[in-house]
């Protein structure tokens, strides 16, 4: 079996879902579901030592070998790391909600999004064809749109499901494009090849639209600022929902895809700020802004949006250590790289354990409300345990694996901000400032998550049940991301050497590999980066108490200022906008949509006249104008004109008819008999046949315009005119080769007749006669239904069936 | 409501209508050689008929002339595409027509052409068409 197929597994389960729930009956389909990622975790697993060895695995399979565009699939460290929480969490995922969902669900539908978002997931991680990846990333956004509407009847669950479908399609659209660059510059898609070639490109002027399109959509995806606010509206997915996806793995994607890419574009000046910029912003931004919220997701939410911000911006730091290439000095940059793989298996063990907590609370009390909990402790001794775990591993506090990531984060910061590169002497000072004080803020909601909840009065009124324990299954999930956080604290290098040091040599490709990484203690001495923990404690502690003293600082940042209020108010006025435009040229009036095309015609035909040059033509060559001509035309200039100020409906189709007979008279003047007596013919039948729906015509009324509209219409026309006989003219001049008639002249001993034309019709190009006859067939069956099938009274109109 | 006297129309009718049917078949078999062709006289055979039409009155014409000009589409189609898939037999492609001369007891040498037949079909296919559309217009009620 190779990754490929692997790959393919959730979604050949999720195929089979739907079936397999009719057939179980009783039997939660989750128990199937359940056997899908810890099977794949297995599987993956036995990958590691391999991977630990250094070792990478390779398997293409072709897909569309003509575009060079092959299902490849790499495992190395960097994906390792991400497939195996993919499948962990999401085998923990599907444990906890088979006893989260009643059985009352559609749970069918909520296995087969979520088995297609895992596979999606696994594609989008373990892909090597950068087009593959991005088939898988669409993929993502969409069964994760799937599954945050998964309660389709909510409202303000499809406006969160929409919400984050609109940004991060945006963003992988702009993604796409950037790879589509990359194709450009190098000529290939596969990310290693890329990476391979990319220093030859550096100057290439696509290089940097590149650049900004890729960090698009993995900001977008990843919920950096301002891209943030749909992942808070994407709480209104069932909880497991939201631990899985906005917490371990969809909002990893856009990480890993930074991780993936900083050997591509790391090194650049540009790169560096806007990564760890954008980071740092967001982590401070969604810290400060999680105090605020009363909704114990919401809280999560953005505490996600957050330490994704913290991750992000370890990333930037790190990619600092491409630009000096490799020397001793410079592997120690790249620690913040490692730092950031840390964290961001310590974020998706301690986030999933708490969204299951808060899953739990919810599930038990019918609250997520935070001035409306209180006291759980005695009732919910477990569950009070787990959440503990996860807010002080969040935080940052020993002994949790949180604690260790956070130190070596602000060593990171330390370090950076003494580099001399890219104006860091000057602003490098605010990283490790900036970082700190958002610090505080994550230990201050990581408290209120904790003893808001947990503590205080216990409010059994506000409650809709009473608290208690949930039944055991439910807690198994949780208690083994729980576990996890505290064994990360006491063997880090266990992750550290198996994992985390192959992918630092992915991401630092020129590097050796014995320089990369770092052991991980526990106790690491008095220094700088555990005084700054000190002092977030006690700070942190200070704020909570006076919580209710400053809260009042968040009337600074009102509602209707925020990104959130921009993007509603752009949708909202796009809307409108738009039916406006629409409205304003779609009037239904037919005489409207003519004057569109005619304008269009003066402007393309005519604009290529005057631009080609076409118009100067001579006339010397035509032939002489006998006075026979003369005559039909000043009768047939007569009658055009006459028609335009025609009092009568009856007397413009009589001019109309002068108009048809004296075409005949110039057809018998050219010498064209058979044309002249087909003219006569359908003149005459055309004239009876006006005359015959004369009787049901209304009258003829003249048009009140205004002296404007029809000062418009006189030039348009007179305009076309001008057009169609310029370019009749002008196309008699430029007459480019011979005329092919000589051949037809032989018809008498090609087709066996002397009548030129008859032959042509008939013989030579008789199968556009054949069409024009089926032409006439079909007007003739269209007169008969249009007449024949009328309604009868009180018969149904066909279109309101 | 009174009825008309028409008497006039009705005998230069009978003679015109018949004169113009003879023209009509003339431009038909003529048009391979000369001005004429299956259009034109499935145009000019349409007006013979109407004319009948207008001076005896739809009941006594259908009586005359017991032919469902619907019927005549498909018809006349059939012969026009039949021609077409017929040069297949000989296999050449489609619409490819040939000619040759003969020699019949009366008429002497004639020449035939499988354009005729073409020709034929597009006759009887306007003769339908035309038809149709004015006696649908005509009997609406």
């Amino acid at each position: 079996m190779t990754v490929n197929f692997a790959i393919l597994i959730p979604f050949l389960a999720a195929a089979i879902i739907p079936f397999l729930d009719k057939r179980l009956g009783r039997v939660h389909i989750g128990w199937f579901a359940l056997l899908i990622p810890l099977g794949l975790f297995i599987y993956l697993a036995s990958f590691i030592p391999n991977i630990a060895a250094g070792e990478t695995i390779i398997h293409t399979l072709e897909w569309i070998p003509s575009y060079d565009i092959h299902f490849t699939a790499y495992v190395d460290g960097l994906s390792l790391i991400l497939g195996l929480l993919i499948t962990g969490v999401g085998a923990l995922v599907s444990l906890y909600s088979i006893y989260y969902l009643s059985p009352e669900e559609s749970l069918k539908h909520f296995y087969l999004y979520l088995l297609l978002f895992m596979g999606a997931m696994l594609g989008v991680v373990f892909s090597d064809n950068i087009m593959v990846l991005y088939v898988f990333w669409e993929l993502t956004s969409i069964s994760s749109f799937l599954l945050i509407a998964f309660w389709y009847h909510r409202k303000r669950s499809r406006e969160g499901a929409q919400k984050s479908l609109l940004i991060t399609i945006s963003g992988g659209f702009a993604m796409l494009v950037g790879f589509i660059m990359l194709y450009a510059m190098t000529g290939s898609f596969s990310i290693r090849e890329i990476i391979s070639v990319i220093s030859e490109h550096t100057d290439h002027p696509l290089f940097l639209p590149a650049m900004l399109l890729i960090l698009l959509g993995a900001f977008t995806k990843s919920a950096q600022f301002p891209f943030h606010i749909w992942l808070p509206d994407a709480m209104e997915a069932p909880t497991p929902v939201s631990a899985y996806l906005h917490s371990a793995t969809m909002v990893k994607a856009g990480i890993y895809l930074v991780a993936r890419f900083t050997p591509v574009f790391g090194g650049e000046a540009l790169w560096f700020w806007l990564v760890t910029g954008v980071g740092l912003f967001t982590l401070f931004w969604a810290a400060f802004h999680a105090v605020k919220q009363v909704d114990l997701k919401a809280m999560l939410a953005y505490s996600t949006v957050s330490q994704l911000g913290m991750i992000m911006a370890m990333f930037g730091i790190g990619s600092a250590a491409l630009h000096f290439g490799y020397s001793t000095e410079s592997v120690v940059y790249t620690q913040a790289t490692f730092a950031a793989l840390f964290h961001l298996v310590n974020h998706s063990t301690f986030k999933g354990a708490l969204f299951m907590v808060i899953g739990i609370v919810d599930h038990e009390v019918g609250t997520r409300d935070v001035r409306r909990l209180g006291g759980l402790v005695s009732f919910m001794p477990i569950t009070f345990t787990i959440a503990m775990i996860g807010s002080f591993s969040m935080a940052g506090l020993p002994p949790f694996n949180g604690f260790l990531s956070k130190e070596m984060f602000f060593t990171a910061a330390l370090n950076i901000s003494e580099l001399s590169i890219y104006s860091l002497d000057t602003w490098g000072a605010v990283i490790p400032v900036v970082a700190w004080v958002a610090s505080v803020f994550t230990f201050l909601y990581s408290m209120m998550i904790v003893f808001k909840t947990f503590f205080g009065p216990y409010q059994e009124e506000k409650l809709e049940r009473p608290a208690h324990e949930p039944p055991k299954g439910m807690l198994i999930a949780p208690v083994m991301l729980g576990l996890t956080v505290v064994g990360l604290f006491f063997f880090p290098n266990l992750l550290g050497d198996n994992l985390l040091r192959p992918a630092m040599a992915g991401i630092f490709p020129s590097f050796p590999e014995a320089e990369l990484g770092v052991e991980i203690y526990a106790w690491h001495g008095f220094n700088t980066e555990l005084f700054m923990t000190f002092g977030i404690v006690v700070v942190g502690l200070l704020l909570y108490v006076t919580l209710k003293y400053w809260r009042g600082v968040y009337v600074l940042f009102p509602e209707r200022w925020s990104f959130n209020a921009l993007y509603s108010y752009a949708l909202h006025q796009m809307e409108i906008r738009s039916r406006t435009a629409t409205k304003s040229y779609m009037t239904g009036v037919l005489r409207d949509y003519l004057v569109y095309i005619y304008f269009f015609f003066i402007l393309l035909i005519g604009g290529a006249l005057v631009y080609t040059g076409a118009i100067n033509f001579s006339i010397t060559e035509n032939a002489p104008i006998t006075p026979y001509e003369w005559i039909i035309a000043g009768v047939m200039f007569i009658a055009a004109i006459s028609i335009l100020f025609a009092k009568s409906r009856l007397t413009a189709i009589l001019l109309n008819g002068v108009l048809g007979y004296s075409i005949a008279v110039f057809f018998v003047l050219f010498r064209a008999p058979d044309l002249a007596l087909t003219q006569v013919v359908i003149e005459t039948v055309t004239t009876v046949l006006f005359l015959v729906s004369y009787h049901f015509l209304p009258e003829w009324e003249r048009e009140h315009d205004r002296k404007r509209r029809k000062g418009l219409h006189l030039l348009i026309s007179a305009a076309v005119g001008t057009i169609f006989a310029t370019i009749a003219l002008a196309v008699h001049n430029g007459k480019l080769f011979e005329s092919i008639s000589h051949f037809y002249e032989n018809s008498y001993e090609l087709a066996g007749g002397r009548n030129i034309v008859n032959s042509i019709l008939g013989d030579f190009r008789a199968l556009d006669t054949m069409l024009e006859v089926v032409v006439l067939l079909i007007a003739g069956v269209g007169v008969y239904t249009f007449i024949k099938l009328k309604l009868g009274k009180g018969d149904q109109r066909l279109e309101d069936q | 409501m009174y009825k008309t006297n028409d008497l006039i129309l009705r005998t230069t009718t009978s003679l015109i209508a018949f004169m113009m049917l003879g023209f009509a078949i003339y431009l038909l078999i003529a048009g391979h050689n000369a001005p004429g062709g299956g259009f034109v006289g499935g145009l000019l055979t349409a007006g013979a008929v109407l004319l009948m039409y207008m001076a005896y009155g739809t009941e006594a014409v259908e009586k005359m002339i017991p032919i469902n000009f619907t019927t005549l589409v498909p018809i006349g189609l059939a012969v026009a595409v039949g021609t077409g898939v017929g040069s297949f037999i000989f296999n050449q492609p489609f619409l490819s027509h040939t000619f040759g001369y003969f020699t019949f007891p009366i008429f002497g040498e004639i020449e035939l052409a499988t354009a005729m037949l073409f020709d034929v079909g597009v006759y009887l296919t306007v003769v339908g068409v035309v038809m149709t559309i004015i006696l649908t217009i005509a009997n609406d009620r």
